[in-house]
């Protein structure tokens, strides 16, 4: 009922953004409306029959999924190409190929419907999505996926980053661990939701290294001890799960207070692709209620890669005039967070 | 505890900060609270550790020339620690309001502290400007090293620089490298500027593993 009105209040004037995401195994397009109503986000992954993600594999099922995903982001907005403002494309950071592809078809689409072009730095999209879906306005980010791990705020003008993984990501730990332990990835549930599953049946904590140095962690070393263990047998796989769940969400929960303490911020958001396990969103929603701190996690949806976040931060960028030449469009495969300047936040000091 | 009740003036985020009367003395309480997020066992591990490691680290930097509070009483039961009150300002809040040559006079001594603290075989862990306070003799005191180790290696050394300067760039980032680059002037007094050369080294390692490095951008795109 509501999005019917919403529909029938939608001006003929209102303009819209595509905004295609394709930094890894995900390839996503997504349409907002300069209001940031999400009218459309589809998502194609691509799933390797056999360990981590193969770039050039990747950015071949990119390749030929693109114009079905496409097609049905248009479909399901009713929204005609000719009807588009703005492009936007995440530029980095990510996997070279998968980029590549993306932004081919950002470039293309475009060119030929004669519209600007916006680079979107994806964890700035992960963000600002976290934003738009809970209402934050100013919060300590903690930023979660098989990529990323990295907890951050906004200052004088841009996200600076508190503290982040010194070595693998938190979904990269927990996706290897699962591969290592022979699970198999099924359709629609990706690694970590098999390790939650089975985590949640576990009972027994195994000591596993903990590493915390500062605001900064290490997965590394956990992973290798967790992934010792299944190979050394004795010990269950749930108890493992559970284990290693319990540990290293312990360690970004520990730095997220640490950050929020420093900052003293009173929101708390929760993004990217491992915002969607229930235990890591109970544990970060505690640090948040004992600093008085708001907890907000982004919808399940909007916390895997998805097109959606680049065309609302593409819609954000638009509006204060940043552009991307198409001369200027090339990937960046390490593009940092704090590098970009964010001009649409108003300026804020803790 | 004397009469007074102690009154919370911090509430960190593994550390509750008390200021109290201790038989007749200003004091500092430090307790670590239970953390509901995390299992009890790891929680306990986790508190205890600390809580008895943290004043082991604390006399031994007393030790390397570097002042740390006076330790009271530790109390492992009630992961609890008392040690001296420093009235000063926080190292976070001087460089916010210092002028250059202000900057320029105080960096350099944190550096020298660093330094002695690792030529001591001391990894504070947690190296950020809140954890130094400059009395009002402008005695430099390091605090919190909750998170810090033993250790003579370069690999420990690199990261606990690297620490300092990931805080300056997100708290003091108007002048990171004026002040990096200060630390690092004082740290080479103790260490030599052939040793801190290696550190630098090891330095920009650390920085490399890191995610999306400036520096391995030209290698990779």
């Amino acid at each position: 009922m509501v999005k019917e009105d919403k529909m029938k209040k939608r001006k003929a004037s209102e303009s819209y953004c595509l905004g295609i995401e394709s930094t890894a195994d995900d390839f996503s397009v997504g349409i907002s409306t300069f209001s940031g109503e999400i009218l459309a986000n589809i998502i194609s992954v691509y799933m390797p029959e056999e360990g981590g993600i193969h770039p050039r594999e990747a950015a071949r099922h990119h390749a030929e999924e693109a114009s079905k995903v496409l097609e049905e982001a248009f479909t399901k907005s009713r929204i005609k190409p000719q009807n588009l403002s703005v492009v936007a494309f995440s530029q980095g950071p990510g996997l070279g190929p998968c980029l590549r592809t993306g932004a081919t078809v950002a470039r293309a689409l475009a060119s030929y419907l004669n519209v600007p072009l916006i680079g979107v730095n994806h964890c700035v999209a992960h963000i600002e999505i976290g934003k738009l879906k809970t209402n934050a306005e100013d919060p300590i980010t903690l930023y979660v996926s098989g990529g990323n791990t990295i907890v951050a705020a906004f200052d004088s003008g841009r996200y600076r980053v508190f503290g982040e993984t010194l070595d693998i990501a938190l979904g990269n730990c927990l996706d290897v661990f699962a591969r290592e332990a022979g699970l198999r990835q099924k359709e629609g549930a990706p690694f970590g939701a098999i390790v939650e599953k089975l985590a949640m049946k576990g009972k027994k904590l195994i000591s596993l290294p903990y590493t915390v140095k500062g605001m900064d962690t290490s997965f590394s070393g956990l992973l290798t001890a967790a992934v010792n263990l299944t190979k050394k047998g004795g010990y269950k796989l749930e108890d493992l799960c559970y284990s290693l769940q319990e540990t290293a969400f312990s360690m970004v929960t520990e730095v997220t207070e640490r950050a929020l303490a420093h900052t003293e911020k009173k929101e708390v958001l929760l993004t990217g692709g491992v915002a969607a396990n229930k235990k890591l969103q109970s544990m970060v929603e505690a640090i948040a209620e004992e600093h008085n701190a708001e907890f907000c996690v982004v919808p399940s949806q909007f916390a895997v890669d998805n097109g959606a976040m680049i065309a609302w931060t593409g819609v954000l960028s638009y509006r204060c005039g940043l552009i991307t030449p198409i001369e200027k469009s090339f990937v960046k495969l390490r593009w940092r967070l704090e590098e970009v300047e964010i001009p649409w936040v108003r300026q804020s000091r803790f | 505890m004397g009469k007074t009740k102690p009154l919370l003036i911090k509430k960190g985020a593994e550390a509750s900060l008390y200021l109290a009367d201790w038989h007749g003395k200003k004091v500092i309480m430090k307790k670590r609270l239970p953390k509901k997020y995390r299992p009890s066992m790891l929680d306990e591990q986790i508190k205890t550790y600390r809580t008895l490691h943290e004043p082991q680290l604390m006399h031994e930097a007393k030790k390397s020339g570097v002042p740390t509070p006076t330790i009271f009483l530790v109390d492992t039961k009630n992961a609890t620690i008392i040690m001296e009150f420093i009235e000063g300002k926080q190292v976070k809040q001087l460089l916010g309001e210092a002028s250059k040559s202000q900057r320029q006079s105080l960096c350099p001594k944190i550096g020298e502290l660093i330094g002695r603290l690792h030529e001591y075989g001391i990894i504070h862990g947690d190296l950020t400007t809140s954890n130094m306070i400059v009395d009002f003799e402008g005695k430099i005191f390091f605090v919190d090293f909750g998170l810090g180790e033993k250790s003579k290696e370069l690999e420990a050394r690199g990261v606990d620089l690297h620490l300092m300067k990931r805080a300056l760039q997100s708290t003091h980032f108007r002048f990171t490298e004026e002040c990096f680059d200060a630390v690092i002037r004082g740290y080479s007094e103790v260490f030599g500027a052939e040793a801190v050369k290696s550190i630098l080294d090891k330095i920009k390692e650390i920085e490399r593993r890191g995610r999306y490095v400036a520096e391995r951008k030209d290698e990779l795109e």
